[in-house]
């Protein structure tokens, strides 16, 4: 689960990183105030998106004078802004975040994220702060300082130590960005997250070191544990359809495509996706149904899925084990009975009770097209996708 | 022969009597696994499905001799079960449990670390089906009967994905001396490594096939070894070629994210290192049933 900027300040604040003051604003009138309160002649207005490269797509905004605060808010406020890490159709801010924003002399890179490969916390961190890190990742390696967290003890003093000296800071500086480094640490674990990035964290004149920006992602798996973390859940940035569908425990990502998958398991719902484009189509989506399916589930999924409007068949492929495929033919009936299904709706059951499950489907006297291995499902579903769109061009 | 279990394998079930620990456990002793009894703290000393209950896993490890369990534990509670299993001196862990925090495996695996090489249980899972050596014994929740005894092993992230396998390979008259679903999250307890090496030496197992998906290095891992050390057959195949690339919230997965995260890049890396690759899902059986009918063992054997 991703968190907004000023959330991730917040929550990096109480465990002791410095960062600016600021205040979060969901008007105008409310950055103004915020502007007033936080004192000062320079703010930034910064828009409040689960993204990054805000700066570059004019998200983020210098202000000098109560008016332009008002200015700037109103200009980002209710739009959707578009950055090189949202896709086209962008994110919508709802929220600025209004910032004291202070002078600095360095900025730095400071990152940390659960590593599959060491399985373990590392820590990374640059003298090239800014956006272009990723970059310098690429074409400078030894630019970029790691060290890996013993899960045992922790991160170590020493480690930041040498995190620090070796970014080029001072001795004063060092004692700082030690502390820094070790708090956001301790944020990091303690609030179960998988990925946290300070870019970045800056050095200012009289050698303090601040947080600019932060961006914190958590592990959904450790939420039943992190009220304060699934508090801040913003549905407003995640795709509508994902969003329902995270209502409902089921895991979906909305596609380009035509076809509409409903599958178990994330592995063969890929496999399926993947199936479909081999026989000539392109998947509307990712549905993972997961293991224990109820016939409630399949019907909550298939109305889920008939909600996209560029959908033009579906394809509902179960390889049961847990679930048995009699329990998900009920979910398919009880869902054709409940909802009204126009598109071809193309059925493959296989695994534990697939003989009582397609005699049920048989039975139900619904207008299905079953199918009996993976690649006979997918070209069927693709020619009935083909088929069913020749009427709406001959109408277009 | 098969790796990891057989029908001797003797199994204690952690969570047996919760509703999904029942369920798959009468499924697993109906299939012929030797389960010995089960683990619920606070039941121990009562019976249920006629086997005997334990408090702890050292007390049921006293009890019956298990060297085996399975975890139906709540996520909340699983890396305490499993860390509860090897202290017990258990050989071979398998969690099906779905859900468990990341930074929760990370320190599982810390602690299994802590044992020497030849005394650390082999984890299999979390999020996973399973183990299963067709014909002799089921150490999980996949649908049995789609599995014929034979000679491939099977190993695979995705547990569905490996049913698929199973079922196409069956179809064709292919049989698996084992299957293991080493489980989809980020952090697993043991890898394809872990599995390859045990297939290597297995003198039943005459070709793998390898399930990988898109995300992490394992599958890459396993390609470069495969490479440089395995002389049976390989077959692989990684799912997710049309999935969206991931959206991302900053840079510090990129950063430390080496090339070939991708299904076509981790395709390529297994055809580099030999492995012969299935064109598409479907085809996991026909595959398979050529590289068999082939008789090539890998180039190295030749030497």
């Amino acid at each position: 689960m991703d968190v907004h900027e000023y959330q991730a300040k917040e929550l990096l604040s109480q465990f002791g990183v410095p960062v600016p003051k600021g205040a979060v604003a969901f008007s105008p009138d409310q950055a103004v105030y915020a502007a007033t309160e936080l004192g000062g002649w320079n703010w930034a207005v910064k828009a409040q998106i689960h993204a990054g490269a805000r700066g570059k797509a004019g998200g983020i905004k210098l202000c000098k004078t109560y008016h332009e605060v008002r200015e700037a808010a109103s200009d980002l406020l209710g739009k959707r802004l578009v950055t090189i890490q949202t896709g086209p159709e962008g994110k919508p801010v709802q929220r600025v975040y209004v910032e004291v924003a202070e002078p600095f002399e360095r900025e730095i890179y400071l990152g940390y994220v659960l590593d599959r490969k060491a399985e373990r916390i590392r820590v990374i961190a640059s003298r090239r702060g800014g956006m272009e890190i990723e970059e310098i990742a690429r074409t400078e390696p030894h630019e970029i300082l790691q060290v890996v967290v013993e899960p045992a003890v922790g991160l170590q003093a020493f480690q930041a130590r040498q995190l620090a000296f070796a970014l080029g800071l001072n001795i004063k500086q060092v004692q700082r960005a030690v502390t820094t480094i070790m708090n956001a640490y301790r944020a990091f674990r303690d609030r179960d997250a998988i990925m946290l990035e300070i870019n970045p964290l800056v050095v200012t004149k009289d050698d303090r070191v601040l947080a600019l920006d932060a961006k914190m992602s958590f592990d959904d798996n450790a939420l039943f544990r992190r009220h304060q973390v699934a508090d801040m859940h913003d549905p407003s940035q995640q795709d509508p359809r994902e969003a329902q569908a995270a209502e409902h425990n089921l895991n979906y990502i909305g596609l380009d495509g035509e076809i509409g998958c409903i599958v178990n398991g994330a592995g063969l719902a890929m496999a399926t996706m993947d199936m479909i484009k081999h026989a000539g189509g392109s998947p509307a989506n990712f549905l993972d149904v997961g293991g224990g399916a109820s016939p409630e589930r399949i019907a909550t999924a298939l109305k889920l899925v008939l909600s996209d409007a560029k959908v033009r068949a579906v394809l509902v492929n179960i390889f049961a084990g847990i679930n048995r495929c009699d329990w998900v033919a009920k979910g398919v009936v009880q869902a054709c009975q409940t909802v009204d299904v126009k598109v071809p709706l193309v059925v493959r059951l296989a695994g534990t009770n697939v003989e009582e499950g397609r005699k049920i489907l048989a039975e139900s006297g619904l207008k299905l097209i079953t199918a009996e291995t993976l690649a006979e499902a997918a070209s069927t579903a693709v020619e009935a996708c083909n088929a069913a769109q020749e009427p709406a061009r001959a109408t277009a | 022969m098969s790796i990891l279990i057989d029908e001797k394998t003797p199994i204690i079930v952690q969570g047996m009597t919760g509703d999904k620990g029942s369920f798959h456990t009468k499924e697993m002793v109906e299939y012929g696994s030797n389960v010995v009894g089960g683990v619920t703290p606070g039941k121990g000393g009562t019976k249920h499905q006629g086997l005997p209950v334990f408090n702890t896993v050292k007390e049921a490890v006293d009890a019956t001799g298990a060297t085996t369990s399975i975890t139906f534990v709540a996520p909340a509670f699983c890396a305490d079960a499993i860390m509860e299993a090897a202290d017990a001196g258990i050989r071979l862990i398998c969690s099906i449990t779905d859900g468990i925090p990341a930074q929760d495996m990370m320190r599982v695996k810390r602690y299994l670390y802590r044992y020497p090489k030849d005394k650390r249980p082999m984890m299999v899972g979390p999020n996973c089906a399973g183990i299963i050596s067709p014909g002799k014994a089921m150490l999980g929740i996949m649908p049995g009967h789609i599995y014929l005894q034979g000679k491939v092993g099977v190993i695979s992230r995705s547990g569905t994905l490996g049913y698929e396998a199973a079922s196409q390979m069956k179809a064709v008259g292919i049989g698996i001396t084992t299957s293991v679903g080493i489980g989809g999250d980020p952090i697993n307890g043991s890898s394809f490594l872990d599995h390859l090496v045990l297939f290597e030496e297995d003198p039943a197992t005459e070709a793998v096939l390898l399930i990988g998906e898109i995300g992490g290095p394992q599958e890459a891992d396993a390609s470069a070894w495969i490479k440089e050390n395995m002389r049976k057959p390989v077959v692989g195949f990684v799912a997710g070629l049309t999935a969206p690339k991931g959206r991302r919230m900053g840079h510090a997965g990129a950063i430390i994210s080496a090339v070939g995260d991708s299904a076509a890049e981790k395709a390529e890396i297994m055809r580099s290192c030999g492995l012969t690759v299935a064109p598409n899902p479907s085809e996991f059986g026909s595959t398979m049933a050529r590289v068999l009918s082939s008789g090539a063992s890998r180039p190295q054997a030749v030497l």
